[in-house]
């Protein structure tokens, strides 16, 4: 029963969106092309399962690693900011100021660089989902009880052992709820970073594939194909939900408690 | 651990600075408990962060063996088990992690918390989290104990419970111990002599004598009488 409520209300909320959806289209005046009916993606899905597939093989390439890439390099980022005052004067400007780059700006450099591959893309992804990572770090680094470091100190503890022993596991949750902030933005930025750059090859990944839907009026395909990402931007917030449980234990055991 | 004519200002803001602690002195000897009563803000936190040398004092002196701070709240870190705090000192001394749990074990089993070595802290009752804490400090390896307030968040029966167990675990572990409370009754149960503190600024009004056979009862008449006479003492401080 308990399993059952937890699910319901999710797949409630989907079929009344469905139906919304659905009864708008058959009763409006809205164009197929513009907007397909949900039965109809549903089709394009089951048609197109094959090259959809295929298609989101380098997506979930660039998205897995490049969410991989932003928590390593967000985390380090975070730690220097804590720890030097210096570099968190120099630093934490240019990190906010790298959110407002515009990625066709640079992408034609990032390609001159690297070419077709997926370095372009990755470089992308990490610069829209880092920053997520290096806030939610520094941010938990800083709620450390100073109370604690004091008591490090009376144990001798070096700095380097007060962070090993009462910061470092402190800010490795931080980290990673920062990485599931960066997830929701990180699925979209994989999109801009396949249509912001060129890529060889047959299947360039699901971003690509909804824009040449788009331009060959394939609309149901596109639906179809931003399903998947739907789908698949879910899935990952959820893994990384289970892997923050695994890591970090105490932290959605506390959360619990009343303080 | 003796303390010499002390004086401790604080700056606060634009106020004129806030005197915790003024020209005060005390001593311990070896094994020796030395209870500090006072009211709440008369200096007591800070006089141990001076003997823990975690601040310096404005004037006077300070002499002791470098000393370990138990403070009033856990502070137990909650991603390492039980064992694992309380041999945090150990491994603070670059003491390999299965030579630190041993020690800790062995300690564990002599203060009869075996079975509690694997709880994390989250699953430890108030009284069992202060006596992993009271390990925590007992391993760092000091001679010298300061323990803050460290029972002042339990209920009444937990902190009975855990006088008898603190009298007991000193009795095999004998330390010297500076213990800062403001509950006159558990100063009386547990020291060997009572040092009475006046409000802001922290100064020594009386001494009291304990020298009563361990464990005591709160309600031996003897513990009734000294526990009047430092309460009187805190009176003629100005406090009551």
């Amino acid at each position: 029963m308990r399993r059952l409520g937890s699910v319901l209300p999710p797949v409630l909320l989907l079929i009344a969106l469905l139906g919304v959806w659905e009864a708008y289209v058959q009763l409006g005046s809205v164009n197929r092309l513009v907007l397909p009916a949900p039965h109809e993606v549903a089709v394009a899905l089951w048609k197109n399962a094959g090259l959809l597939s295929l298609n989101l093989a380098p997506t979930a390439e660039e998205v897995g690693l490049g969410i991989m890439l932003a928590l390593a390099l967000g985390f380090m980022l975070g730690v220097l900011i804590h720890l030097s005052g210096a570099l968190r004067r120099a630093v934490y400007p240019l990190a906010v100021g790298s959110q407002a780059v515009p990625v066709a700006l640079i992408a034609v450099l990032l390609v001159f660089w690297w070419g077709f591959g997926v370095l372009p893309k990755l470089f992308v992804i990490v610069l829209i989902c880092f920053f997520p990572v290096v806030v939610t770090t520094v941010d938990g680094l800083a709620a450390v009880d100073p109370e604690q470091l004091k008591l490090l100190r009376t144990l001798d503890a070096s700095r380097w052992q007060a962070f090993r022993f009462a910061e470092l596991p402190a800010a490795l949750p931080a980290a990673i709820s920062g990485a599931r902030i960066a997830l929701a933005v990180g699925v979209i930025g994989a999109y801009i970073a396949e249509t912001s750059t060129a890529t060889s090859g047959p299947y360039p990944g699901l971003g690509r594939e909804i824009v040449a839907d788009i331009n060959a009026l394939q609309t149901s395909r596109a639906y179809a194909a931003a399903l998947v990402l739907f789908v698949f931007a879910i899935a990952c917030f959820y893994t990384l939900a289970l892997a923050e449980r695994r890591l970090a234990p105490w932290a959605h055991r506390s959360r619990g408690e009343l303080r | 651990m003796r303390v010499a004519g002390v004086s401790r200002a604080y700056a606060s803001g634009k106020d004129a600075p806030v005197q915790a602690l003024a020209e005060i002195s005390l001593h311990a000897d070896a094994d020796e408990l030395l209870a500090v009563v006072g009211p709440s803000g008369c200096g007591k936190t800070t006089l141990l962060e001076l003997i823990c040398g975690l601040q310096a004092p404005d004037t006077g002196t300070i002499e002791c063996r470098p000393a370990a701070l138990m403070p009033q709240r856990d502070l137990l870190l909650p991603w390492l088990s039980a064992l694992d705090n309380a041999g945090l000192a150990l491994r603070i001394a670059h003491v390999t992690r299965a030579r630190a749990r041993e020690r800790t074990a062995e300690l564990f089993a002599e203060l009869g918390l075996a079975g509690f070595e694997r709880a994390r802290p989250y699953e430890l009752s108030g009284g069992m989290r202060q006596r992993v804490a009271f390990v925590r400090t007992l391993l760092s390896g000091k001679s010298l104990l300061c323990l803050d307030e460290p029972f002042g968040a339990l209920d009444a029966i937990t902190r009975a419970e855990m006088h008898a167990w603190l009298v007991e675990a000193l009795r095999r572990e004998p330390r010297t111990v500076v213990l800062v409370t403001h509950d006159v009754e558990e100063a009386v149960v547990l020291a060997d002599r009572v040092a009475v503190l006046s409000p802001r600024p922290g100064r020594v009004v009386a001494e009291v004598e304990v020298g009563l056979e361990r464990p005591r009862s709160r309600t031996d008449p003897q513990v009734v009488a000294l526990r009047e006479q430092a309460l009187t003492a805190l009176g003629q401080g100005g406090v009551l």
